[in-house]
């Protein structure tokens, strides 16, 4: 067992290379296993210093909204991990302003810093990715 | 799964020695953890170990070392936020093994 930055020799000849990661989230965080998972992967990523940006779009954006409670749904609140990504060097958070418009919300609902970008800005943003996982 | 007996009551514990139930933590049960691995816990072991509760009181994650290394840094000075420090406290791996001994799961992305 090695601890989450261990284990693995980054050394120069092979930690040269920096690839743009982009985390497209599109569902609710609950009833589907899908954000838990990005966000996990997302956490692991952030081990390998790779540049890392999340999306949110359609009903993903409900991920980062403020007052999530789970207790009656018997399932872990973990919405208050998005907060701990800044600690992970995680600051780039992207929104579609369209799909936040449709749903009612404004900057102000989100529990973390988030960019809101125009459904034309993110297709741009995710052209200019080296990968793009999507959720 | 096993237990691990702590003043006359049997903790249910993982494979790995993590407890099954977080809410059953006490001092006394981190304190009896460590006893198992050989690790007698002082105050600067305490201090990780008590960040790590906050920590995933606040987020619901525990850190990642490289995360942990730093924010330890942060609150107790650049002595203590340094790999040699904590490994030196915890040398089975700082976020691994302080997690245990302090009730919570695994660092995410430990495998």
């Amino acid at each position: 067992m090695t601890e989450s930055t261990g284990g693995i020799d980054m050394d120069e000849e092979t930690s040269g290379v920096v690839k743009k990661f982009l985390y497209v989230n599109r569902k609710a965080p609950y009833g589907t296993i899908y954000a838990l998972e990005s966000l996990e992967v997302v956490l692991i990523a952030a081990a390998f210093d790779q540049d890392v940006s999340l999306a949110f779009l359609d009903d993903g954006i409900y991920q980062i909204v403020k007052g999530q409670h789970t207790k009656n749904i018997d399932v872990k609140n973990f919405s208050p991990t998005y907060r701990a990504l800044e600690g992970y060097d995680i600051e780039k958070l992207y929104v579609e302003k369209e799909s936040m418009e449709a749903r009612g919300l404004t900057e102000d609902d989100f529990l973390v810093d988030v960019k809101v970008m125009t459904k034309s800005e993110m297709a741009d943003l995710m052209a200019s990715q080296d990968v793009v996982m999507s959720f | 799964m096993g237990t691990i007996n702590v003043s006359g009551k049997d903790i249910e514990v993982d494979e790995e020695g993590y407890l099954v139930n977080r809410s059953d933590w006490t001092e006394a049960v981190g304190t009896e953890m460590a006893k198992i691995d050989n690790c007698d816990l002082t105050q600067n072991h305490w201090e990780v170990i008590n960040f790590l509760r906050e920590y995933y009181d606040e987020y619901q994650i525990a850190p990642a070392v490289r995360v942990l290394t730093k924010a330890i840094g942060k609150k107790l000075g650049a002595d203590k936020g340094n790999s040699k420090y904590l490994y030196e406290l915890f040398p089975y791996g700082p976020a691994k093994q302080a997690c245990k001994y302090a009730g919570l799961p695994k660092p995410t992305g430990c495998v």
